[in-house]
């Protein structure tokens, strides 16, 4: 019943006596009521190995300086620092690939580029513009952190032959749990509680402080893919009342599976709903999914809950929803821009919480997300069958 | 021309930070002639005779010896919510006094609050809230982390209707639940939530990434979590309390927290209510607080308005009172 998460954590088997190819073990992690079970399968891989090291049965520092440059190499933005790659992710991509930084690429472009086969966007940096994409003719993939990939042109990156990935399986269940965590958080006015709760000034708390409840009422999910799904399975546990809105129906055993009601039109679920959750990707067609119309047929009691991209919201036409009431409140974890101008109204609503953008920040969601990028760039470099491609429309 | 007059029922007073709510004005009068402790106060010597019922909402009107021997007629005490550590049962016992509660029905509120305290507080999201709004804040950095709920272990110290129903809530995360419990529940209660029995409670803090506690506030429970228990807990381990706060000893869970013994505390109850306003459990990083919202949903206390109605009438008819509490 409950769909498993798996992903491939990679362990290269080092070196040994006398064999020229590397080899790697993908591990599956398959995730099912709280226990972890193994599969491994071995797989060996050939690298372009250097001439020095045939036939001989040591491997010498030479050979290990010259086989570490021979691994296919990476084109991240940095390591560390606010925007760069997360110094542990960094020590996991050497295992790999020869990293290479922007600044390395900059200063080195001719020897660089020729390289770079690959290029590990985190936190969508780098930007993949058409400048770069011209001056790595041996890139082969572009390796995305994370699911969404509208900072991407997919059309012009595949008109260079390059490849997207994205990973699709790590994001699922920390999203799933932020979603929930702001449904919560906003239905018993948690933020606020805290604030009244350490507040200088509280002498008493007042009886009559409410919020609204969650058990059994109706979630109503717009996009019921991976994340969509598991947001249903934790909302069944509250036993709340779930509407589904998708672009196509799911299976009638997943539905029932969940107690998920299809609403073909987006408007019966608006109207239902006493929490409606967005959970799409951003496309042309899901951009302002959400304006002034849709937010005038919610319930006025209703709460509006975001983790998919800021963009899919008319933000205009939320923030005069919210003022005069329209809807009951908003949970955010993303906006657009991100962060808001500091000035902007959404900031200055007290019935509206936001997040900054953490439905993947969690440790394990990090490192996972490395990892499943990692194998599909090393499956995209090796000719394997790719586990999350992403193709333009 | 005058029918029987409605039962009088003693209430602390209408409206304001504490008294009854004023939308429930309405139900109560058709059932109850509701007198207000001014009221009372202004009129004891015709009023004091009539009292059948104490309407008890959020522990007031206070009840002592002093209020129970000037009301003869006394016959029931309805006190909202399922706590009643409030209420000295013996004295009201004593002067044959009833006593109900509302058990049931703040146990999915109670629960969902469990919940959303655990979701919050590993995802660092009052901090990251914080961040968004701040004036000062230019970007988020991309070295930002919090911690996941799903698959990770919850202890569950007390699993009685409330502990039940977060177990229920927990398994949809994936999360692996163990619990203590003065007596170990069924096997087919156990098997629908996934949920393994801690005999010794020592068992539960030593492998718990989140310890949530829902028992109720007797002597047994007293500072039940002090600083040998503080000490068994990961020191990644969070502790959750949507019980009382007098169930933990409070300067050892300062001073845990403090030390990073265990990473962070989400509360919705302390001892007092609230914390004096210079309490250190206010000015920690890794604490949140939220103001004894457990049951605070407008449903909610409807429905215990109504429970509360029902038993008051039991009560003044002699009847099997509804959710009555013994001594």
């Amino acid at each position: 019943m409950f769909m498993s998460k798996a992903f491939n954590l990679l362990k290269p088997i080092p070196l040994m006596s006398g064999q020229t190819n590397l080899a790697y073990k993908f591990i599956h992690l398959v995730a099912s009521h709280g226990r972890r079970c193994h599969r491994s399968v071995i797989y060996k891989q050939r690298y372009r190995t250097c001439p020095c090291s045939a036939g001989r049965r040591t491997i010498s520092a030479e050979t290990k300086v010259m086989a570490k440059e021979e691994l296919p190499g990476v084109l991240i933005l940095d390591i560390g620092g606010t925007q760069g790659v997360l110094e542990n992710l960094a020590a996991l991509l050497k295992k790999h690939f020869h990293l290479i930084t922007m600044k390395e690429f900059l200063e080195n472009k001719e020897e660089m580029s020729k390289k770079i086969q690959s290029v590990f966007v985190f936190e969508c940096r780098p930007t993949i513009d058409r400048e770069l994409l011209e001056s790595l003719p041996n890139l082969k993939v572009i390796g995305n952190s994370g699911v969404g990939v509208d900072h991407l042109d997919l059309k012009m990156i595949s008109s260079f032959g390059v490849k997207v990935t994205n990973t699709p399986h790590a994001v699922a269940d920390p999203t799933a749990d932020i979603g929930m965590a702001l449904m919560l958080a906003s239905a018993r006015r948690l933020v606020e509680g805290c604030q009244i709760a350490v507040s200088p000034d509280t002498k008493h708390f007042a009886v009559d402080w409410l919020g609204v409840e969650v058990t059994r009422a109706t979630l109503g999910i717009i996009g019921m893919g991976s994340i969509g799904y598991k947001v249903a399975q934790r909302a069944r546990a509250f036993n709340m009342r779930i509407l589904y809105h998708n672009r196509n129906r799911r299976r009638k055993e997943e539905e029932e599976a969940v107690g998920a009601h299809y609403c073909e039109k987006m408007e019966d679920l608006l109207q239902q709903s006493d929490f409606v959750m967005l959970i799409v990707n951003l496309t042309p067609e899901t951009h302002r999914l959400i304006g002034k119309k849709e937010l005038s047929l919610m319930k006025p009691t209703a709460t509006l809950i975001n983790i998919s991209r800021g963009a899919v919201i008319d933000q205009d036409a939320l923030v005069e929803a919210l003022q005069s009431k329209v809807i009951r409140a908003a949970a955010l974890d993303v906006t657009y821009p991100e962060p808001l101008p500091r000035d902007h109204p959404l900031l200055k609503l007290n019935n509206i919480i936001i997040t900054p953008h953490i439905g993947t920040a969690t440790v394990q969601a990090i490192h996972m997300m490395a990892e499943e990028a990692i194998a599909n760039i090393l499956a995209v470099l090796n000719g394997q069958p790719i586990p999350s491609e992403v193709f333009p429309k | 021309m005058e029918g029987q007059e409605l039962p009088y029922v003693l209430i602390d007073c209408i409206g304001g930070m504490h008294g009854v709510y004023e939308d429930h004005v309405g139900f109560l009068q058709k059932h109850f002639h509701l007198i207000t402790m001014k009221e009372y106060l202004e009129n004891k010597t015709l009023l004091s005779k009539k009292i059948r019922a104490i309407y008890m909402w959020y522990h007031k009107p206070v009840v002592n010896k002093e209020l129970l021997q000037s009301l003869p007629n006394l016959r029931i005490v309805a006190s909202s919510g399922v706590g009643i550590d409030h209420l000295d049962l013996n004295l009201l016992s004593s002067f044959g006094v009833k006593v109900s509660n509302t058990p049931f029905i703040v146990s999915t509120d109670t629960a969902d609050l469990g919940m959303a305290l655990m979701l919050a507080s590993s995802r660092r999201l009052v901090e990251g809230y914080e961040m968004a709004v701040s004036p000062d804040t230019e970007y988020f950095p991309a070295d930002w982390l919090g911690a996941e709920v799903s698959g990770a272990t919850l202890g569950i110290v007390g699993m009685g209707t409330i502990g039940y129903k977060v177990a229920e809530r927990a398994k949809a995360f994936e999360m692996k639940i163990l619990y203590h419990n003065r007596s170990q529940r069924k096997k087919e209660e156990e098997s629908a939530v996934g949920a393994v029995y801690c005999k010794k409670i020592d068992d539960l803090l030593q492998q718990s990434d989140f310890v949530l506690l829902a028992v109720n506030l007797t002597p047994q429970t007293h500072k039940l979590i002090g600083k040998r228990e503080l000490e068994l807990m990961k020191p990644t381990a969070t502790l959750i309390n949507i019980s009382r706060g007098l169930i933990v000893d409070q300067d050892a869970l300062v001073e845990a927290l403090q030390n990073k013994v265990i990473k962070a505390a989400a509360l919705d109850v302390t001892y007092p209510e609230p914390l004096p306003r210079d309490h250190p459990l206010l000015k920690l990083k890794n604490v949140i607080i939220t103001p004894h919202i457990g049951s605070a949903t407008k449903k909610t206390r409807r429905i215990m308005m109504e429970e509360m109605t029902e038993s008051i009438q039991a009560g003044i008819a002699g009847l099997p009172i509804p959710h009555e509490v013994l001594p």
